[in-house]
């Protein structure tokens, strides 16, 4: 698999402090990568590497395999976490500046603004200074002034952010149909919801440190634990088989309806072999549902944060 | 890359001069300046118009003929009143006040014995007067003792003033000198203003770039030298435009404002340098005689091309060093109430700049402590502009002062721009800390 951004051994330190230690990844082409990690964790600095805003102490970093230079400026669009634009600049004038920036001409730029202006419903707003407009909408021109270039590497520090929930949807279509083109995208969040809904992978950072990588599925998979959430019915006693499951198995929670007759639990098995349960389950009982339980990104998320912080 | 660069100059220039309170600082400050040049010539001739009326009641047989009307008082002589008689009048008459010159046997014991009477403090130019003319009388007296006549007194007491001549033969001027330190005084004055005002567009134009979080979509597209380089060249040509809207402006209001309201502006002229010359002030001059001519001639001989090319090879230098000291303060701090701290030790060599041209460039324009600040970079661009109208070479600046001056000058700004280059692009991402002076050396550092 080709890889858009490869990084070696990243460090980098500000004074005594640290902000980045030893960090390799590799993000492959035409996929969403999530950035995952708490505050202050360091995802910031690494992207302002990426965009050569500073630069590492040691290690390397690779787009398209070659070494970061500036000519790659343009073709990286970086959506930041602080973000803002001139406040008393007219809409039009700044979106048309901020593209000539990055190296967009003048006549070309302007053809693709009217495109996506009239694509997210704003071609009314180009006159518009900046304070006239409300919080939400500001966010979408940046939006816009970030993917105007048609970078091949997008870069989305906590892009939903100041959005309310239908522009939020908006934009979330807008990042789908860009990865569908062929966009190579990082997702920075420390919003889990997202990540489960756009990320195919994900990088986890704490404390400077790479705490985790690789496939979201993948990495779902390495953090199941054989539990299984159960639902059944039964005619019999079901306190009394109830008792008799807490003997064979790991019982983890269990739920007893005596009037229904109905029986929820979680279990976890030793193996992710479901055979003995499933046999002893159905000599007596309707099996209703019976699930295994796949840990959510936030679950593993605050696990390997948690675990890491009480290793130390 | 110049292209960016480019672009960012037109945007900052854009951005202010299309900014409205530009625009109307642009259009009220001539009317301001104007206005108050026409107020103060006004004034200054109204305050001349006036004239204290001083009534002389004198009992001697002294300073019969001596109290004659000047431009600051003119004089009204009681006769056979006694002093309390004359008092009320003096009062009555809302006279300014009264002279009592008692009846004694010799002018020692009549000066002794004179009172002035006057309802408040009496002005220091009405006593002075009146002092003088005791002071003559009294050294008339005491030389006619010693066998000197009234001839001989008068002739003594004729005035004289020493020939003047430069080494290759030319008449020197009195006064010239100080011409030349106020033109170059003009230009040193013009660099500090433009410094202290477009360098705080600069601070300004950073600080709206931090607190509107715009900063770290730009620089993902420039580098941070390239935008704080064009901010800066942005703004002063934003500001070279205004300034020169103001002179063009300014003088043709000026011209107006003389020509409909008839203003002698020579009132201005006359107490500064001119006024040192043998001749007294120009404007008492009739036509132009041949000590006017002398000064055209000092005024034309002064090198103004020579003033102009260094006028701006130090603005430029001395304005770049400043005004990225400026761009460096505003990437510091979050707000513009958080910069004073960091302001004041900039302005500082600013003012000493002009303090000391002012007061040691006239009086010795080659004296030590010019030469010194005329070296030192953050003083040069003003202090040496202000020996400069004496030209380069013999009689003026050692052209190695100059050329060491501005290589200081230049090493200066490479040294200043690259560290003020550090704090800028360390500051302009840095948000919610008061940075003091430690945390800024910190960041020099990273």
């Amino acid at each position: 698999m080709d890889h858009i951004l490869v990084a070696k051994n990243v460090t980098k330190t500000y004074g005594d402090y640290t902000a980045l230690s030893n960090i390799s990844l590799q993000i492959p082409e035409n996929c969403i990568y999530g950035l995952l990690g708490p505050n202050g964790a360091g995802k910031t600095s690494f992207i302002r590497i990426i965009n050569q805003i500073t630069h590492q102490d040691s290690g390397e970093i690779l787009l398209n395999g070659e070494p970061l230079a500036p000519k790659h400026i343009a073709s990286i669009g970086y959506l930041p976490e602080e973000r803002g634009l001139y406040k008393s600049m007219k809409v039009g004038e700044q979106a048309l500046y901020l593209a000539q920036l990055k190296g967009l001409s003048k006549s070309e730029a302007k053809t693709r603004l009217k495109y996506w202006f009239n694509r997210l419903d704003i071609g009314d707003w180009w006159d518009k200074k900046i304070q006239e407009l409300s919080k939400g909408m500001a966010q979408k021109i940046q939006f816009i002034v970030t993917v105007l270039h048609e970078p091949k590497l997008l870069i989305f520090d906590e892009p939903f952010s100041g959005f309310d929930p239908i522009n939020a949807n908006i934009i979330k279509d807008e990042i789908l149909q860009l990865k569908e083109n062929g966009t190579s995208i990082i997702f920075s969040t420390h919003r889990m919801e997202s990540v489960e809904e756009l990320c195919e992978y994900i990088a986890l950072i704490h404390k400077s440190e790479k705490i985790l990588d690789g496939k979201l599925s993948d990495i779902k998979k390495a953090y199941k634990n054989n539990i299984f959430d159960v639902a059944v019915q039964m005619e019999q006693d079901v306190e009394a088989f109830m008792k008799s499951l807490e003997q064979k198995f790991n019982i983890l929670s269990s739920d007893v309806d005596i009037i229904e007759k109905q029986l929820n639990f979680k279990v976890q098995l030793p193996s992710s072999n479901t055979g003995d349960i499933l046999r002893e389950l159905s000599k007596v009982a309707n099996i209703n549902k019976f699930e295994e339980t796949i840990p959510s990104a936030n679950d593993i998320f605050i696990q390997t944060v948690n675990s890491k912080d009480n290793g130390k | 890359m110049a292209n960016k660069l480019g672009l960012i100059i037109k945007r900052e220039y854009l951005a202010k001069v299309r900014n409205r309170s530009f625009i109307v600082m642009t259009i009220l400050s001539p009317l301001l300046m104007v206005g108050m040049i026409v107020l103060i010539a006004y004034l200054a001739k109204v305050n001349d118009d006036e004239t204290r009326v001083v009534t002389v009641l004198n009992e001697s047989s002294f300073f019969q003929n001596d109290f004659n009307p000047s431009k600051n008082i003119s004089y009204v002589h009681l006769d056979d009143l006694s002093l309390e008689q004359a008092k009320d009048s003096t009062t009555a008459l809302e006279y300014y006040g009264l002279l009592y010159i008692p009846n004694e046997p010799t002018v020692e014991q009549v000066a002794k014995a004179a009172y002035l009477y006057t309802k408040d403090n009496p002005n220091t130019s009405v006593t002075q007067e009146l002092e003088n003319v005791f002071h003559t009388q009294l050294r008339q007296d005491r030389l006619q003792k010693l066998g000197v006549t009234s001839e001989q007194f008068s002739s003594v007491e004729e005035r004289f003033e020493i020939n003047l001549s430069t080494f290759d033969g030319e008449r020197s001027m009195r006064g010239i000198n100080e011409i030349k330190a106020i033109i170059g005084g003009g230009f040193g004055y013009a660099i500090m203003m433009f410094i202290i005002i477009y360098g705080g567009f600069v601070m300004r134009s950073v600080i709206e770039e931090k607190t509107s979080r715009i900063i770290e979509v730009i620089i993902s597209s420039v580098k941070p030298f390239q935008l704080m380089l064009g901010k800066i060249i942005g703004n002063s040509l934003a500001g070279i435009t205004q300034f020169s809207i103001w002179i063009v402006s300014a003088s043709a209001l000026l011209f107006v404002a003389v020509m409909i309201l008839g203003i002698d502006l020579s009132a201005f002229s006359a107490d500064g340098a001119v006024q040192a010359g043998p001749m007294g002030g120009v404007s008492q001059l009739g036509g132009m005689d041949s000590e006017m001519m002398m000064y055209a001639k000092e005024i034309y001989d002064i090198p103004w091309g020579l003033l102009i090319v260094s006028f701006f090879i130090y603005f430029i230098l001395g304005y770049l060093i400043y005004s990225s000291i400026y761009a460096a303060i505003g990437a510091a701090v979050d707000n513009e109430t958080d910069t004073q701290q960091f302001i004041f030790p900039i302005i500082l060599p600013l003012m000493l700049a002009i303090y000391v041209g002012f007061f040691s460039v006239f009086s010795n324009p080659h004296g030590p402590i010019a030469v010194g600040f005329s070296l030192f970079p953050l003083t040069s661009p003003i202090v040496m502009l202000m020996r400069l109208p004496g030209g380069i070479g013999e009689g003026g600046v050692p052209l190695w002062q100059f050329l060491l001056s501005v290589f200081i000058l230049i090493f200066t700004f490479w040294g200043i721009v690259s560290l003020a280059a550090k704090i800028y692009r360390t500051g302009i991402l840095m948000y919610g800390k008061k940075p003091t002076y430690k945390e800024l050396i910190k960041w020099l550092r990273y």
